[in-house]
């Protein structure tokens, strides 16, 4: 029997999304969505928005903040914030340094994003959340590629691959006991092209940092671009050019390498997409490759 | 451009984790960046091949045990379509990752090394896949290099494999040989296989008829989330917000809500906040109804003819997942998607053995075991049995204590009529 309505491979991803959103409306008590100002967790405000308007969004936003991120995503992430009228709450990973009395990261390109865990773990203590919503991806890395939709973590935020429930067909299991609390990824069946098609057709609109533009940078010893920041300890071995970059991630832009690019539509970077098969954390992450399992422990360590 | 989820499923060392690594390597879909690190190991592993198995098997643990204990996802588009693989382990150990993955899944590729043809594992696996409802299957024959591609040895497995399909009554077999290793037949036809005239493998998968293909189910809604803004623009707006579980739904049909029974009118369909006509599975949708009546997270809404059953008490098949054994007696909690019910298992019929499909009498059901149970539930459930309905026939049942999930469960009968009729081992107590 035909269907009546056909339904694309996107439509279906989209469905699947939302339904795992209705569930922790549904399922849990605090939950919180964890907002990046990076493309992925903007789709997810957009697939939000689907499965709860017109009402609001049975969560606030929370922005870890590393401190070291591009201005215009911060500006972004407030303008978005007051487009869609939901609660946005922001915490610094400074503050977390400052209290607990961690040492700043040292080297010429410090990334905060190993301490992002503990401001996370922080906020998720401080507010009790009971569930945290993020736009990871299985496809990023391989130890993605085992997670569940619904991840129980313990007290200290650590993930236990092989302690892992069972998930089974479309049910979703978010029962916890006290101390624990789960992460939640409705897009982890997508990949980033399928992100970047699902902005195309939803015409999401994003920080300019993703498209083409003419920014200082670092060349680094690989032949990578870091772009030009406050944050970075240079000297006089450093070579400064100008460039017609890119960004494919956002997040500390210490540690987030551009891309050379003249793409300055959707239409351009979905078809720079195509042809250059490096994949995202590759091309741009610069803290994955320090170890082959870099993500695998950071994940054991209750990182995102 | 449609979606397929696929699981892979096969015994340690049949070559599953090549076969995946050459569906993504010969299609390309591995990222310049893994084919470096993958190239950096070529000489400390295979003399000089790229170990393709190097692109599934992910955790550290395994590296260092060299086996897949986890489900894994993989991803890859072609032209054509989207592709999810689930690449659940091999091991009698690892049943239940067999079953989690299965249980998503629209087709099966079980992969057998024609050095050995069909194997008790071939048999396990296949009476999984085909308890969890898939339909369509495909007979990988690889290592076909080792025997020479001898069409001969290809026929004899064939035809072991067809003896198994037609117990379990699975009519959708492909069978297509290949060798993972050499990419023979995987993506590109082989000149080894010339008498060999069919599809290769990923011509196949771009073929088969998706999950879409057919949504012959009658409509089945659960309530997951009710939308009530309460606003003073929107004081009256009361949506019911949940993913259309199977079928079709139309403004202006009749519906029953389950449990409670109560009979109205849909008003209006909603899809990301615009209305509809009509709305179909596995679309996410707002209903609206005409009259004001109670309806809450877990309720049904169905169409008054041709609804599923409401019961408290019912026989499903379990393949249980839990260390500690389960037995007559114990209370749990069955969670039904978005419904969460109190149960009890009253009794335990018996088990299937997994290799040979002989029925047994049983008093428990250990880690991996697959059993036929009866549950009573402390209120009723809206159900439909698992052959007739892959959605509202599942469901899970979970540790009210630990929140752990203990098993995937199938209704296989909801009419004391058709109960199993000789309980061998009497319930230790009842509900
Ligand atoms: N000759 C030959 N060897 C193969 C073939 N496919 C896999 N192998 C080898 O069989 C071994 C096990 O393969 P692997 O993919 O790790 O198996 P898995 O345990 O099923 O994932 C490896 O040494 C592979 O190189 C094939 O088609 N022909």
């Amino acid at each position: 029997m035909p269907t009546p309505i056909h339904l694309d491979y996107l439509d279906r991803l989209e469905a699947e999304a939302i339904h795992i959103l209705r569930e922790v409306a549904g399922q849990f008590e605090r939950p919180a969505l964890l907002f990046s100002g990076g493309k992925d967790s903007i789709a997810l405000t957009r697939l939000a928005e689907k499965a709860f308007r017109p009402g609001k969004f049975p969560f606030p936003l929370v922005h870890v903040d590393t401190g070291h991120n591009f201005e215009e995503v911060i500006a972004f992430r407030d303008k978005l914030a007051a487009q869609l009228g939901e609660k946005l709450i922001v915490r610094k990973v400074e503050d977390t340094i400052r209290e607990r009395g961690l040492r700043e990261p040292g080297g010429k390109y410090p990334s905060r994003n190993p301490l992002q865990t503990y401001t996370l773990l922080d906020v998720i203590e401080e507010f009790e959340f009971d569930a945290c919503i993020g736009g990871a991806r299985r496809d990023e890395e391989k130890a993605r590629a085992k997670e569940r939709i619904f991840s129980v973590r313990d007290e200290f935020g650590q993930w236990d691959p092989r302690r892992q429930r069972p998930e089974l067909w479309n049910i979703y299991n978010g029962r916890i006991q006290k101390g624990e609390n789960v992460r939640v990824f409705p897009i982890s069946n997508w990949t980033e092209l399928d992100v970047w098609n699902y902005i195309q057709r939803e015409n999401i609109e994003l920080p300019e940092i993703y498209f083409s533009h003419e920014r200082e940078c670092v060349v680094l010893p690989s032949g990578q671009l870091l772009g030009l920041s406050e944050h970075l300890h240079l000297d006089e071995t450093d070579e400064i050019v100008s460039r017609r970059v890119r960004f494919r991630t956002v997040g500390d832009s210490t540690c987030t390498a551009a891309v050379e690019s003249d793409a300055t539509t959707i239409d351009d970077i979905i078809q720079d997409i195509l042809v250059a098969k490096v994949s995202e954390r590759g091309a741009t992450r610069l803290d994955d490759n320090l170890s082959e399992t870099g993500m695998e422990d950071r994940k054991r360590n209750g990182y995102f | 451009m449609d979606l397929l989820r696929f699981i892979t499923c096969g015994s340690v060392d049949d070559g599953k984790s090549t076969l995946i690594g050459r569906l993504l390597y010969d299609s390309d879909s591995v990222s310049l960046d893994v084919l470096a690190t993958l190239e950096k190991k070529r000489n400390a592993t295979n003399g000089d091949a790229v170990d393709l198995a190097l692109l599934t098997d992910g955790l550290k643990a395994e590296r260092e045990q060299g086996i897949t204990i986890d489900v894994a996802h993989k991803y890859f588009t072609t032209p054509r379509r989207k592709f999810i693989i689930t690449d659940a382990p091999g091991h009698v150990q690892y049943t239940r990752n067999m079953v989690t993955g299965a249980s998503n899944a629209d087709l099966a590729i079980v992969l057998v090394d024609a050095r050995q043809g069909v194997i008790e594992q071939t048999r396990r696996h296949t009476l999984l896949a085909s308890l969890l409802g898939i339909r369509h299957f495909v007979l990988a024959v690889n290592k076909l290099d080792l025997v020479g591609y001898d069409e001969q040895i290809f026929n004899k497995i064939v035809a072991d494999y067809q003896a198994i399909a037609d117990y379990l009554k699975i009519n959708n077999v492909v069978a297509i040989p290949m060798s993972a290793l050499n990419g023979d037949n995987v993506v590109r036809p082989s000149k080894h296989l010339a008498w060999y005239s069919g599809p290769s493998l990923l011509a196949h998968l771009e073929s088969v008829p998706a999950a879409a293909d057919a949504n012959p189910h009658e409509p089945r809604f659960q309530v997951q989330y009710v939308i009530r803004p309460q606003t003073e623009a929107l004081p009256d707006y009361r949506g019911y917000a949940g993913r259309i579980q199977s079928g079709v739904y139309r403004v202006g049909d009749r519906v029953r809500i389950l449990p409670s029974g109560l009979e109205t009118v849909l008003k209006a369909i909603e899809v990301g906040q615009k209305e509809v006509t009509l709305a179909e599975a596995p679309q996410a949708v707002v209903l609206h109804l005409r009259d004001d009546i109670d309806v809450s997270r877990g309720d049904s809404i169905v169409p008054v003819s041709g609804h599923p059953s409401v019961v408290r008490e019912l026989e499903a098949t379990l393949c249980w997942m839990d260390e500690r054994p389960l037995r007559a007696g114990r209370k749990l909690l069955v969670q039904h998607h978005s419904a969460v019910v109190k149960a009890s298992v009253t009794a335990i019929l018996q088990k299937t053995n997994i290799e040979t499909y002989e029925s047994m009498g049983t008093d428990e059901a250990k880690l991996n075991d697959i059993v036929r149970v009866r549950l009573k539930t402390a209120i009723p459930l809206v159900a439909d049995e698992y052959r007739q309905n892959r959605q509202t026939g599942a469901f899970i049942l979970v540790d009210d204590q630990t929140g752990a999930t203990l098993a995937a469960g199938l209704v296989t009968a909801t009419d004391p009529e058709y109960f199993t009729q000789e309980v061998p081992v009497e319930p230790a107590f009842s509900i």
